[in-house]
């Protein structure tokens, strides 16, 4: 159950992150990183992070790709997804293959053949994330708030339209 | 059966790699942001697996939670970054008249 | 088939047969209350009462030709109209309609996912619904569509803000994101008379909450995206037949579920004082889920209400509103519901 579940999302993960990229329309493909972003959300509740998996469903596909959306209407670029020419072509696959590659052959050094146990109760609970978020994080915590904050102020001031710039 | 470890990762990887792929290939800057988005996905995707393989080998829920805290780190800071990369582009696409990564080389010599 | 999953499947089933009833059942109301409104009759000739113009617009509706515009992106435009369902037919789940019953010696929730991220992952469900407007607006290839979708996303991420954070007050004293710790924690009275609802201590929360909510179904007030004055019917403007229909079930379905998770958060969910929850199981669930339908029954009957009273918004008024009056308004709710809860008030 477990493993046919894991297949299903991964492949998914894979598949629309290749239309992700490839497609020539943005549309599609922001609309593929909704499926890509749903699918990670799944694979990480299977990994036992309920929590951070409605969060990605809540964040990412809720605002930071409605966001980007909203751009491309905004821009109206649907017909500007050409992908660049020959030899560059190939030499991106070619970097990004050899990089996955590189990337295998560390994990499985490392981590191959390693078994996981079923998740418990005890490890899905809440209650100790947010412990650590607001105990021993809260440092780090208040500064992401700040950085929101700083992120917030500095998007309203770039887009909006200078005194310059209006006819 | 439960998936062992090494599978999360390999998604992991393979995502990185497309991502890669999208950032080279990409000549719109929102596409090639858009690919941004992936490999942070799939860093994310690895720290979580990474958390759970720790938690399983030392039994410390602790070692767990760092990585999700982290997560949700990444996850405020992909806003952030979002945030301000598109106001970026609206501001760039004003002056410009487009977001061709190709065109945009202003600054290269 | 493990015992388990059949009590599932049979929850989800219930919930099914009711959620599917309210498209029907609330166009029904809708007519006749806004004939009510506004003094006249409405439709009475189907049935007794006009019950049974909703049979008949459904045989109107699939007997209609599907008219897909030869310009449009086809395969997204075929898509939208059932995505507009997922958040609609999925964000049911985490709401509890009654206590843990025992069904032939197996403990049953009266849930159909007692999640601990509950709430959460509603929240989650329901902000997909903005890409199947966006989708379909973009794919109609119409300026009024594409209008419609781009009002739509603006509206529905901005009100999102407000909804959640009324929806964190709600939970900061229960200290749970399950819904059914919200209900028990709504148990009891204050002053041994007046239930200890929500609604009464979080009375500004729970304002935000419903004003939020009509700008999540894009109810009027809030239709900016579907303005028949000024963009014909917004992001459906190029759907037809059953497509259509399925973009207005998905609307009132999402209604329906809001309205029972207002229900829930405020007014004390499936518990009603003096109803002893005791009996058979099926007894227990039937008054849970009773108890339940009806309190969310009020709030569809307020949108209705509303619906046919108030005049539509301006865009930038409802811009406005929403982030000059009910974000800061739902903060100050947060941070004077924090306050409150670690002075150990609620």
């Amino acid at each position: 159950m477990e493993v046919a579940v894991f297949l299903l999302f991964a492949a998914l993960v894979l598949v629309s992150a290749l239309v992700v990229v490839l497609h020539r329309n943005p549309i599609y493909a922001v609309m593929s990183l909704v499926v890509t972003l749903v699918s990670i959300a799944v694979l990480f509740v299977l990994l036992g992070a309920p929590f951070l998996a409605a969060i990605q469903v809540l964040v990412y596909t809720g605002a930071i790709v409605v966001l980007f959306l909203f751009v491309i209407m905004l821009l109206n670029v649907s017909g500007d997804g050409s992908t660049a020419f020959g030899l560059q072509k190939i030499v991106a696959a070619g970097a990004a293959v050899g990089f996955s590659t590189l990337l295998l052959v560390l994990f499985w050094g490392r981590f191959g053949g390693l078994p996981l146990s079923p998740l418990k109760e005890a490890d899905v609970a809440l209650r100790p994330l947010a412990r650590a978020l607001l105990g021993t994080y809260l440092l780090p915590f208040e500064m992401v708030g700040l950085l929101l904050l700083a992120a917030v102020t500095a998007a309203t001031v770039l887009a909006r339209r200078g005194e310059s710039e209006k006819t | 059966m439960t998936v062992p470890i090494f599978w999360y990762l390999a998604v992991a990887a393979a995502l990185f790699g497309i991502g890669t792929l999208g950032v080279l290939i990409r000549r719109s800057a929102i596409m090639a942001f858009l690919s941004i988005e992936l490999m942070l996905n799939a860093v994310n995707l690895s720290i979580v697996a990474f958390a759970r393989s720790l938690g399983e080998r030392t039994g410390d829920l602790a070692a767990v939670l760092d990585g999700h805290v982290l997560v949700l780190m990444v996850i405020a800071v992909a806003a952030a970054e979002a945030a301000i990369g598109l106001a970026l582009f609206i501001a760039v696409y004003r002056r410009r008249r487009t977001i061709d990564l190709n065109r945009l080389n202003l600054m290269r010599w | 088939m493990s015992f388990d999953l059949l009590a599932t499947l049979a929850k989800t089933a219930l919930w099914m047969a009711l959620l599917l009833q309210v498209t029907p059942i609330m166009v029904w109301v809708e007519r006749r209350g806004s004939a009510m409104i506004q003094d006249r009759l409405g439709p009475n000739r189907v049935g007794p009462f006009g019950l049974f113009q909703s049979l008949a617009d459904a045989v109107k509706f699939l007997c209609k030709e599907d008219i897909t515009p030869a310009e449009a992106d086809k395969f997204m435009h075929g898509l939208a109209p059932v995505l507009a369902l997922i958040p609609a037919l999925t964000t049911f789940v985490v709401i509890p309609f009654g206590p843990d019953v025992t069904v032939l010696g197996h403990r049953v929730p009266l849930v159909v996912a007692g999640a601990e991220t509950g709430v959460l992952l509603l929240l989650a469900l329901a902000s997909l619904g903005v890409y199947s407007l966006v989708m379909a607006g973009y794919s109609s290839n119409n300026k009024y569509s594409m209008l419609g979708a781009v009002r739509a996303s603006a509206q529905l991420i901005s009100y999102e803000l407000a909804l959640t954070l009324a929806v964190v007050a709600v939970l900061m004293p229960v200290g749970s994101f399950e819904l059914n710790e919200v209900v028990r924690y709504q148990q009891g009275s204050f002053f041994g008379w007046l239930p200890r609802w929500n609604v009464i201590p979080q009375f500004i929360g729970f304002l935000v909450f419903v004003v939020a909510a009509f700008a999540e179904t894009n109810r009027l007030p809030f239709d900016l995206p579907e303005a028949e004055s000024e963009l014909v019917a917004g992001y459906h403007t190029e759907y037809s037949s059953m497509k259509f229909a399925l973009f207005f079930m998905g609307e009132y379905m999402g209604m329906a579920t809001l309205s029972c998770l207002a229900a829930t958060l405020y007014l004390g969910g499936w518990h009603l004082p003096g109803l002893s929850y005791s009996g058979p199981w099926w007894w227990v669930a039937a008054q849970g889920m009773g108890v339940l339908v009806a309190k969310a029954t009020l709030f569809l009957f307020f949108f209705v209400w509303v619906r046919w009273t108030f005049p539509r918004f301006r865009f930038d008024q409802l811009m406005r509103l929403g982030w000059k009056v009910l974000l800061p308004l739902s903060i100050l709710n947060l941070i004077a519901v924090a306050a409150l809860t670690v002075g150990g008030v609620l």
